[in-house]
């Protein structure tokens, strides 16, 4: 028995250094090296051709931008004007400057100026926290609420605040959508009555979701002072994305394998065992991967839930950046479409470790 | 050689004494209808067949004849259109684990482990034992199949064999009265299929529980059988001929193929198989 256990832990342990060992074998076998080596630069060649036109095009929009503005001061002010704005255009002053697609070396700077303004920002709240200390503890004890910073929020706080919403609006729809799809799943009757339901609800646009959460909210906030941006916002989120996950269990459910069904009759298996130890088990890929759908989907229409709902994140960085119309402001909107489409890529590859992990036929799924 | 009739009924001998063993499944006027859009198809009709306690009958028979429909009946997986099937007497009213099935595919769930595999069977039909019981009983029946190492493994990570070999566990440790086989060994290579054959005969001859297998294999149908009942091709199958083998019980798979009846049974066979 004891040598039972100790061989056991053994293999454990065995178990435990196998993936290590795999990696270093993909990672330095040396034909996967070179492979590798391949992959990465190509990966590498490809966003610098990227860059590379990109740098172009911009170039040549701000090129053609300029030169309709010399042309316009020449043809209505005459000469002298003209001059004067092509002087204003080379010296860089930031009041003529044509407004057009930036380039990417503009994208770079407006990055790190935004990173710098988010310690300056944070600079200010601690020092507006410390400040208020005092009053605030004194404001706590007499029962009232304390005093918050309420300026400016900084690119990265806004970057939180979305990631915020996206995971409250993930958690909403999987806490519908999991279990009405399992119970429709389960039924027949139930999924054809369902079914017309679902299929006009599915195709609706975040917009109009967006309006029927805010009909409601409102009228539940009311006389309230709390900000109910954010209730708003992640509800509607959740109820757009959800129903990827509502179609994709309700089929995982009621297509189990018929082998895993007949074994199940032959043991004659309870209803309660035959939903927990067989159709949920065998649909939890399919459940997965409508979860890994509604995540993409819920980042997608964040951005303009955010922007409807004055939710402070990147939705309503991005809007009124726009209407901003600074010199910087469009290099901001490019710098925030970069960090959504990475986050976006960030929580896809998440969801697909998630769901390998459930995954019993590890060949399944991409 | 000998041929029989459906109703031979074996005897076997207890202090000197012959006492004829008892039926332990009866077909009886067995009839399957499957509706179709051009009228009704007639699987099977008039099918008699009776099997003894202890006994094992191999079946076969064309493709499409309706024998994995007969199977599927007596499992209570298909509906009965017409005549009865009893159990010791007692009317087949849907599945349960009375009878214990071997599909052709192993059918095993994927995200359990072998031994789980095997104790959501015996879970269900000893849920009195205690825990240590139930997993005494099924580590005993993987032990027999000869997977000791496997108990934890994955189904996923076993290969075919290994997996049809659970699927035996899993039959037998629910301890059925009647063990139903529909060409569990159809989907593996002959080396793997002589094994399997030779595990499944080792437990059975422990066990002695009445056994009903379908095959497409002449041989395999020999070497495990008592009797080897032959269908008609369908539509409107029933039971064209029936071959009592009688070679001693345990059997080797030498001993069969040395055996002098051992041709003429297989000439038997391939010739209803090929008129």
């Amino acid at each position: 028995m004891k040598q039972e256990i100790t061989l056991k832990q053994e293999s454990q342990k065995l178990n435990v250094m196998k993936p290590i060992t795999e990696f270093f074998k993909l990672k330095f076998g040396k034909v996967n090296f070179l492979k590798g080596f391949k992959k990465t630069g190509i990966t590498i060649l490809s966003i610098l051709l990227f860059l590379g036109f990109w740098h172009l095009g911009s170039k040549s929009l701000y090129n053609k931008e300029a030169d309709y503005k010399i042309e316009k001061a020449l043809t209505e002010q005459g000469q002298a004007a003209a001059d004067a704005e092509r002087a204003c255009i080379a010296s860089g002053e930031s009041g003529c400057q044509p407004n057009t697609l930036p380039s990417p070396t503009q994208v770079w700077a407006s990055l790190q100026s935004l990173i710098a303004d988010h310690y300056i920002i944070k600079q200010k709240k601690d020092a507006f926290a410390t400040k208020m200390e005092a009053t605030n503890q004194k404001l706590i004890a007499n029962g009232k609420d304390a005093i918050v910073y309420t300026g400016r929020a900084s690119f990265i706080d806004t970057v939180l605040t979305s990631i915020k919403t996206v995971f409250a609006g993930f958690l909403l729809a999987l806490l519908i959508a999991v279990p009405i799809g399992i119970i429709i799943g389960l039924s027949p009757t139930l999924r054809s009555a369902f079914n017309w339901f679902i299929q006009i609800f599915k195709p609706v646009s975040p917009v109009v979701w967006y309006l029927l959460v805010f009909m409601i909210v409102k009228t539940i906030y009311i006389g309230k002072s709390s900000d109910n941006a954010f209730v708003i916002s992640f509800i509607s989120v959740g109820l757009c994305a959800m129903w990827a996950t509502l179609v994709n269990t309700a089929m995982g459910v009621a297509s189990v394998d018929k082998d895993y069904i007949n074994v199940a009759k032959v043991l004659k298996l309870g209803t309660f065992q035959k939903v927990f130890k067989v159709i949920l088990p065998s649909s939890l890929p399919l459940i997965f991967t409508g979860l890994r759908i509604t995540l993409s989907v819920a980042w997608m229409v964040l951005i303009a839930i955010e922007l409807l709902a004055q939710s402070p994140g990147l939705g309503l960085f991005v809007w009124e950046e726009f209407q901003n119309g600074a010199n910087d402001s469009n290099s901001k909107i490019i710098v925030a479409m970069f960090v959504i489409g990475i986050i976006g890529f960030l929580l896809d590859r998440l969801m697909l470790m998630v769901q390998q992990m459930v995954s019993f036929n590890k060949n399944e799924g991409i | 050689m000998s041929t029989s009739t459906i109703n031979t009924t074996n005897t076997y001998s207890e202090n000197g004494i012959l006492y004829p063993s008892k039926v332990m499944l009866d077909l009886k006027d067995l009839k399957k209808v499957y509706p179709t859009p051009k009228g009704d198809y007639v699987v099977l009709e008039n099918l008699n067949l009776q099997i003894m306690e202890e006994e094992f009958v191999t079946i076969i028979g064309h493709s499409g004849c309706g024998k994995t429909t007969m199977l599927s009946m007596i499992a209570g997986l298909n509906p009965i259109s017409g005549g009865n099937i009893a159990i010791l007497g007692n009317p087949v009213k849907g599945p349960g684990p009375d009878r214990g099935v071997i599909f052709q595919s192993p059918s095993l769930m994927p995200w359990m482990t072998a031994l789980q595999n095997v104790l959501l069977g015996v879970n269900q039909v000893f849920p009195h034992a205690t825990k240590t019981q139930r997993t005494d009983i099924a580590k005993y029946y993987l032990h027999k199949v000869g997977l000791d190492g496997a108990f934890d493994k994955k189904a996923t990570e076993l290969s075919q064999g290994m997996q049809q070999r659970v699927g035996i566990a899993r039959a037998f440790a629910i301890k059925p009265k009647v063990l139903l086989l529909d060409e569990p060994f159809g989907m593996l290579d002959s080396l793997t299929r002589g094994e399997l054959q030779d595990i499944l005969i080792e437990i059975w001859n422990k066990e002695k529980i009445t056994a009903v297998m379908i095959t497409h294999d002449v041989d395999e149908a020999i070497f495990l059988a008592d009797r080897v009942v032959m269908m008609t091709s369908g539509p409107k199958a029933k039971i064209g001929d029936v071959l009592n083998i009688d070679f001693e019980r345990p059997r080797t798979r030498k001993s069969v193929l040395d055996h002098p009846d051992y041709y003429t049974y297989r000439k038997h066979l391939i010739d209803f198989l090929e008129h």
